[in-house]
């Protein structure tokens, strides 16, 4: 049965003969201001997870005064139950570059480099193929711009982009302190735009059709299409191009296995939606966001598994660098074993949600700060299954 | 087998001798050698001009980069959730009965190293493991015994 509330769309793996450089041409016609100008209006935010206006972004990084500035594509997915960057580096690698070579012309950077999780290096090199004929097309339109890739090596933390930036010159990837903010000392202490895969294919879309048609779809906070990786309890798992603003409940009609108590929006570090919230809680920025990770949990599963899991995945991907995440990771997945095992009593709970607001409050970046919304969530929704 | 000097040699010629050269160094050294040796890193650090404290704190952060013998094949199950729900405990049991080794382990005659790993982007089709750069999805515990004989027949 059709669901009429959800819009699939067909932009990112859009195909319709025409080479993704040809965006290029209109590019190079006009001011890097406009484009910049067209990427604020279409309203397009981040699409790894933080939601930044991308637009922003590249004016900030315009407007920086530097004699280099970089172009970082972030491709070290890794969120768990995200694989939509393998999916569109596989598919449409032409159009990730293309995204790369527009933003690089808008705001005066001569070099860009995708950073590649190490898991994805059986896509090298097809990328690097690509790569190479993208580099010479780009030379024959006269845009001093090149494009370079780097591995990863296996972690997590990388993913966030000053750990990111560390990890390409060599050292520990350990998040800086912010600010200063990437648009102005990024790689190597220079402005740079360092943006989601995703990102960078809808800014090459934008550019070819306009920002009107990006603007189409979603709601006023949430402009757009959105690609979502759906995993977990459905029968449809897989890859799809949704607009955003949907509630979760018309999402579970869609991808549900008619028994889904809970929905795990943007993978470990997101939010777990149970089933009495479906109705009211829109998939979009005025409600959950999410970097795409869509799991789906039905009755059978015990939300303790998938707490337990979540917390074991932090434990090991904290950097270690600051205490409140290297030591409250640990922590909390000791905690809500001591309440299984009755150690402790359920009362402990409370103290351990203390521990995670200390850490939301109190981490250096994104993933101790972020490692209370699972277990908040998890722990305030499915509390018996915790302590039983 | 490429040299450690070589593999230096040809890095530096892309990035110079700076940092930025180390993680395409080690990364190229383990593609080729499976881990790091201590000789390793420290020809590593002398060539870049580093400490060889500072190698190791860099290799040692990251998961791939390995500083213990490892086998010519190693494998990594994904152990996260979808996986996990999807059935990776069984795909590694299995494999352990197959190669005689647990998680964590070197098989005698440095052919395998068995080891778990986190999310690996393939949620959809999971259970699913890496065998050195190769990535094989939708794993049955059959298909899993299959692919391990494949390299057994190797080299």
């Amino acid at each position: 049965m059709e669901n009429t509330k959800l819009h699939k769309v067909d932009l990112i793996f859009e195909n319709d003969g025409t080479c993704a450089t040809t965006v290029l041409d209109k590019v190079l016609s006009r001011k890097p201001e406009e484009i910049i100008n067209d990427m604020i209006d279409s309203g397009l935010k981040g699409r790894g997870g933080a939601g930044f206006l991308t637009g922003l972004k590249w004016k900030f990084t315009r407007n920086e005064t530097a004699e280099m500035k970089y172009i970082v594509c972030n491709a070290d997915e890794g969120e768990p139950g995200t694989f939509k960057d393998r999916e569109i580096l596989d598919r449409v690698p032409e159009k990730v570059f293309t995204g790369m070579a527009i933003a690089g012309y808008a705001i005066g950077a001569k070099e860009g480099i995708l950073y590649l999780r190490a898991e994805y290096n059986f896509l090298l090199p097809k990328l690097e193929r690509v790569m190479n004929e993208f580099n010479k097309a780009i030379q024959d339109k006269k845009l001093d711009f090149s494009i370079d890739i780097r591995s990863g090596a296996g972690a997590y933390i990388c993913g966030e982009e000053s750990a990111l930036f560390e990890s390409i010159e060599g050292k520990r990837g350990e998040p800086r302190n912010k600010p200063p903010y990437p648009t102005v000392s990024g790689l190597f202490g220079k402005p740079t735009v360092i943006n989601n895969v995703e990102t960078l294919v809808y800014a090459t879309m934008i550019n070819k059709y306009g920002p009107e048609r990006f603007k189409e779809f979603g709601t006023k906070d949430s402009r757009g299409s959105k690609v979502f990786s759906v995993s977990g309890d459905t029968p449809n798992a897989g890859i799809y191009e949704l607009g955003l603003g949907m509630t979760v409940q018309e999402f579970v009609d869609e991808f549900g296995d008619g028994d889904t108590k809970a929905v795990q929006i943007g993978g470990a570090s997101g939010m777990c939606v149970p089933r009495k919230k479906f109705k009211d809680t829109i998939i979009g920025y005025e409600g959950v966001p999410t970097g795409g990770s869509m799991m789906l949990f039905n009755s059978t599963r015990s939300m303790y598994n998938v707490l337990h899991d979540y917390l074991d995945f932090f434990a090991e991907e904290s950097c270690g660098q600051c205490t409140p995440c290297r030591v409250g990771c640990q922590q909390l997945l000791k905690g809500i074993q001591a309440v299984k095992k009755g150690k402790q009593k359920p009362e402990y709970l409370e103290t351990l949600k203390k521990l995670a607001e200390t850490m939301k409050l109190s981490a250096k970046c994104g993933l101790g700060q972020s490692v209370p919304n699972p277990f908040i969530s998890i722990v305030d929704n499915f509390k018996e299954e915790i302590i039983y | 087998m490429t040299e450690v000097k070589t593999i230096i040699k040809e890095k530096l010629g892309k990035f110079g001798a700076t940092r930025e050269a180390l993680m395409p160094i080690l990364q190229a050294i383990v593609q080729e050698k499976n881990y790091l040796t201590e000789e390793d890193m420290v020809e590593v650090a002398e060539a870049l001009d580093l400490s060889a404290a500072d190698v190791y704190g860099t290799a040692t952060f990251y998961t791939f980069l390995d500083i213990k013998p490892r086998g010519k094949y190693v494998i990594r199950v994904c152990k996260t959730i979808s996986c996990h729900m999807s059935g990776k405990d069984e795909i590694i049991k299995t494999l352990q009965d197959t190669l005689k080794i647990n998680v964590g382990e070197t098989s005698a005659d440095r052919k395998f190293t068995l080891l778990t790993a986190n999310c690996m982007g393939w949620c959809h089709k999971g259970p699913v493991m890496l065998v050195n750069d190769e990535v094989y999805p939708e794993l049955t515990p059959d298909k899993a015994i299959k692919i391990v004989q494949e390299y057994m027949a190797k080299e």
